[in-house]
């Protein structure tokens, strides 16, 4: 079959809309990394973490996040013998400077370092309009500040509170899990930074990670379960009352 | 930090979706409702309500083309709006917004007013001299044949896209309350019952819409109101009101007998930020007044000015109660922290892209159009001319 003018003119634009689907989402590339090798999650041991606020001055500082929004932040959580349902919790500047003394007395006090969950089924990627946020291969979830609307319908799906809008880009930013990094064979800013190793960035696929130990040996728990997203973030020595 | 009381997520405090999200459901609802009202009279042969058929269907028009712009404005990159055509996400709803939009407008709405106003249109285009003869030639579209035949057939095909039409205004407004109602992560949306509530809503405030600008632009041409017509519409809206409000209040009774994990925090941001705008206006003064005051005119024999009054008062209370009722849902659903431990508050703008002015200025640029639109193709029989000249028959 001959390919006429009329032929050409229909082809032209379904191929530039296929091209369009090819080009959004991919992720960044880097030389020497195998992709479909790894799934990358991250263990957040609670009974280590002191609320320093390393991670979150390592992430501001390495991912240029602007002031008064945060990739990752740290909660401090009060919580009182006779009322568990209700704790109290803080997190002044998102923890980033640690925390003055508490007033609390009596019950319970712990920290809990939060960030994007990189859920398997993610919220956020399901209600992109354009697909802009979207799972890697390597089980990242990511956003393509060249092609994000900046409508926040993701904003609003993360259960977590994980995303916000730059106010230089307009667009949706969330923690990558230093996807530049990692690729790289580094691990994350807020891991390397973390002085009592309560962070330990962990690939599900490799079958030498720590990871696995640990998961057989403790009791991990992941937040929001009822949300059946996947997360892939995992706390040791999550306390119930945390939300 | 000022306006936060207990906790909220560090990125919570500020709220995505401004006054301008408000505008979006409220605008689209318009639209439905008044295009429903105007199949009552196409599809559903309820000759009373004839008045109202044309004016309806411009008023859906003049609200459809403005609905877009609250959304264009608040996006952070409006220039890469066009990508929901060239690659939508398949499992967003969001995705869907473009082709819903392009679907109802130009497949259902400006059809439907481009068949039903074929006639005028071309008798116009033969009767007008200057720049209005040549809008109407393009109007035409190059078809001046309205022999008798032709005219049926457009009425026939007219028929046929009312009929496609109702499904799609359902579909238009269903899908906005999707859009809230399927967002698992926020309690306040999360429900089956919200595409259900949204369409119910939209009859209500698009009926209620045209009901009020029939009377007003009846009374400001010197004309009568039909009275037949307006007792008729208000009584449907009487009784879609009612079932918009049992919607709503099925809604709240198995929110409050759950009491799940939310019920707390949600409660208590009723009782407090969201008081006046839930409780008073959108329950008290924009349901239960006008439901009752229609109620009375169902039941008691009322004269034709308390009537008209009632109407009018109720009409318009009806129109704040909608407003609210998309108030409360977009920006109530914003206030609480999905961790349940506090709220936040929402400052509006003034002169800002999403501030107050904005908001005013898009509702009352659909008013603007409809004036233009009613000047271009009158609803009903010009009153100094009687009625459209006659054309030649074409060949």
């Amino acid at each position: 079959m001959s390919i006429t003018r009329r032929h050409m003119l229909l082809l032209l634009p379904a191929a530039a809309v296929a091209w369009k689907h090819v080009l959004a989402g991919s992720p960044e590339a880097s030389p020497n990394y195998k992709i479909s090798e790894h799934w990358w999650s991250m263990l957040i041991d609670l009974t280590k973490c002191i609320g320093c606020g390393n991670c979150v001055r390592a992430c501001q500082t390495e991912n240029e996040v602007p002031d008064g929004y945060f990739r990752t932040w740290v909660e401090r959580y009060h919580v009182t013998d006779y009322d568990i349902e209700n704790p109290h919790v803080d997190s002044p500047d998102g923890g980033k400077k640690g925390f003055p003394p508490t007033k609390e007395e009596g019950g319970k006090n712990f920290f809990v370092p939060k960030l994007c969950n990189h859920c398997a089924d993610s919220p956020c990627t399901q209600v992109c309009p354009v697909g802009a946020t979207f799972i890697s291969p390597d089980g990242v979830v990511l956003v393509d500040k060249k092609y994000c609307l900046g409508c926040r319908y993701c904003v609003q799906a993360c259960p977590y509170g994980c995303r916000f809008i730059n106010p230089g880009t307009m667009t949706a930013e969330k923690c990558t899990l230093c996807y530049h990094r990692i690729t790289k064979g580094l691990t994350t800013a807020c891991c390397e930074a973390c002085p009592t190793g309560a962070r330990q960035l962990a690939d599900l696929k490799n079958p030498n990670d720590p990871i696995h130990e640990f998961l057989k040996t403790h009791s991990v728990q992941v937040l929001k379960p009822y949300m059946a997203t996947h997360a892939k973030v995992f706390y040791n020595g999550l306390d119930g009352s945390v939300r | 930090m000022p306006g936060v009381e207990g906790f909220m997520y560090p990125n919570e405090i500020e709220l995505q979706w401004s006054v301008l999200i408000v505008l979006y459901p409220f605008l689209t609802g318009l639209v439905a409702g008044a295009f429903i009202l105007a199949s009552l009279e196409r599809v559903f042969r309820v000759q009373a309500v004839k008045p109202t058929y044309r004016l309806a269907l411009l008023t859906a028009l003049a609200f459809l083309l403005v609905a877009p712009l609250p959304l264009q404005l608040h996006l952070g990159h409006p220039e890469r709006s066009y990508e929901m055509y060239l690659t939508p996400h398949k499992t967003s709803a969001m995705a869907m917004f473009g082709f819903v939009y392009l679907w109802y407008l130009m497949a259902v709405l400006v059809l439907e007013i481009w068949l039903d106003y074929r006639r005028d249109i071309v008798v116009l285009s033969q009767s007008t001299t200057g720049w209005k003869r040549w809008i109407y030639k393009v109007m035409t579209l190059g078809s001046s044949n309205i022999s008798e035949h032709a005219l049926e057939i457009d009425d026939r095909v007219g028929w046929l896209v009312t009929l496609i039409g109702i499904p799609s205004a359902f579909l238009l407004h269903g899908y906005v309350g999707f859009i809230f109602g399927s967002v698992k992560a926020n309690p306040w949306w999360s429900s089956p019952l919200m595409p259900v509530v949204f369409i119910f809503s939209a009859m209500v405030s698009g009926i209620a819409a045209v009901m009020l600008l029939y009377m007003l632009m009846r009374w400001s041409r010197g004309e009568t109101i039909d009275m037949r017509c307006v007792d008729t519409v208000a009584s449907y809206l009487f009784y879609i009101f009612i079932i918009d409000f049992s919607l709503e209040m099925l809604d709240l009774i198995h929110r409050i007998y759950e009491s799940d994990e939310s019920f707390r925090s949600l409660d208590f941001m009723v009782h407090t930020k969201l008081y006046v705008s839930h409780i008073v206006v959108q329950i008290l003064l924009g349901t239960v007044v006008p439901i009752a005051l229609l109620g009375l005119t169902q039941v008691l024999r009322l004269g034709e000015i308390a009537r008209k009054r009632i109407y009018a008062l109720a009409g318009c209370l009806t129109l704040v109660g909608i407003f609210a009722m998309r108030w409360n849902v977009v920006i109530g659903g914003q206030l609480f922290s999905k961790s349940f431990l506090g709220y936040t508050t929402y400052k509006m703008g003034l002169v800002t892209r999403e501030g107050l002015l904005m908001a005013i200025v898009l509702t009352v640029l659909p008013l603007v159009i409809l004036w233009v639109l009613v000047k271009l193709l009158p609803p009903w029989p010009e009153k100094n001319s009687g009625s459209l000249p006659d054309a030649a028959p074409a060949n």
